[in-house]
């Protein structure tokens, strides 16, 4: 199952981004083989309408879980039809951490 | 002749001139006096009168999933992330859309039409026997003001004399209602703010190539940095309107400071033949 994490950077130990559609990078780990890509977000300094855009990067590469501090209305709709399940992560920390807090199911999904 | 009162920062008193001068004016002349500040348009409260409102509309897609095979043509060629195409459903998002009519010409299946929506009202009045008012008004939560705007505009557009107070700023609602007209007055404040918001004003008139000039309004009479400012960039001080408590009070109660005193009509004639000055214009 793919995951996506907003990130500011393109490394598992970068800062976790709390905004979504204008995230730098989408760091996207497959929760089987541990192994870990990372997408430059071409939308993030996009004048407006980045989220839905953002969220269709995610559709295309078949992310199912997506990690965030805030995902806005439009892009939440688009995420939601799609059946990406939304998790919030705000403790400040890295990809890794929120991973981490992830596996052991101690994130919030949010609705 | 079409006029354009604007100012960079918001508070400076480009109401304040527009009424007085479409006031002055309308004494010898006929004057249509357009409110393009539609998010908050103010004119009409100056110049209370019963007037005829009509909608104005954009068009919008519209998918009929019965015929739409989620090619995704529509989402690629939308710039602003109005249409997202799943495998088996279009969400649509109405505030990011700028009615470009993309979608709809791209759609191989023919499967979006446009269907006009409602963003706002424009009210045309007559206060007094010489002066039109159009105002726009954009309804509340709609995002663009700009299609109110030029269609205000449209309705002033074979009138002889128009003058189109704007939105402060420098964003789009300004730039639509700067462009196309002979020349531009940027009404300012001797204050750092006034100052640097001005500075970002003249830039965009001078994008657009519309000939500017210069109002200080609520001046304490050390305007020695503003009136650098406009011989560096060679723009005329048209008016200075010095701070007064009165003046204050008078548009306050949305009085007119040239009806209540007559004399200040002199200033607001002259103000116009300077800018008949700086545009070239033969009248």
């Amino acid at each position: 199952m793919k995951i996506c994490i907003t990130s500011q950077g393109a490394t598992l130990d970068a800062p976790v981004e709390e905004r979504f559609g204008r995230a730098p990078f989408f760091i996207i780990i497959d929760s089987g083989t541990g192994s870990f890509t990372a997408i430059e977000n071409q939308f993030a300094r996009g004048a407006g309408g980045v989220g839905p855009k953002a969220a269709q990067v995610l559709i295309a590469q078949d992310v199912k879980v997506l990690i965030s501090g805030q995902v806005g209305g439009n892009a939440r709709e688009v995420l939601a039809a799609a059946g990406i399940a939304m998790y919030t992560y705000r403790s400040g920390g890295t990809v890794k951490d929120a991973f981490d807090q992830f596996t052991k199911n101690t994130l919030e999904l949010s609705t | 002749m079409k006029l354009a009162i604007a100012s960079g920062k918001g508070g400076t008193g480009k109401t304040m001139v527009a009424v007085n001068l479409a006031f002055t004016l309308s004494q010898t002349e006929r004057v249509t006096l357009v409110d393009c500040d539609v998010e908050e348009p103010n004119l009409h409260l100056f110049f209370p009168a019963p007037g005829i409102t009509t909608e104005v509309t954009v068009p919008v897609p519209v998918v009929d999933e019965t015929t739409c095979d989620h090619c995704g043509r529509c989402e690629e060629v939308c710039q602003y992330g109005a249409m997202t195409v799943l495998r088996n459903r279009v969400l649509f998002f109405p505030e990011l859309c700028h009615s470009c009519g993309g979608c709809t010409l791209v759609c191989p299946n023919g499967a979006i039409h446009e269907e006009p929506k409602r963003i706002g009202t424009i009210t045309i009045s007559t206060p007094l026997p010489n002066l039109k008012l159009i105002s726009g008004m954009l309804d509340t939560g709609n995002p663009h003001a700009v299609p109110i705007i030029r269609a205000a505009k449209n309705l002033a557009a074979n009138d002889p004399l128009v003058i189109c107070d704007t939105a402060p700023g420098t964003s789009c609602p300004v730039v639509e209602t700067l462009d196309g007209c002979d020349a531009c007055i940027l009404v300012t404040e001797s204050t750092p703010f006034g100052l640097h918001d001005l500075r970002l004003a003249v830039e965009v008139a001078a994008r657009l190539g519309v000939p500017t000039g210069i109002v200080i309004n609520r001046s304490d009479g050390k305007d020695q940095a503003t009136i650098e400012f406009c011989m560096d960039h060679d723009l005329d001080v048209m008016m200075t309107i010095p701070f007064d408590r009165e003046i204050a009070a008078i548009q306050s109660r949305g009085d007119l400071l040239c009806r209540v005193r007559p004399e200040w009509q002199t200033a607001f004639t002259a103000l116009f033949i300077k800018c008949g000055a700086i545009t070239g214009v033969q009248r």
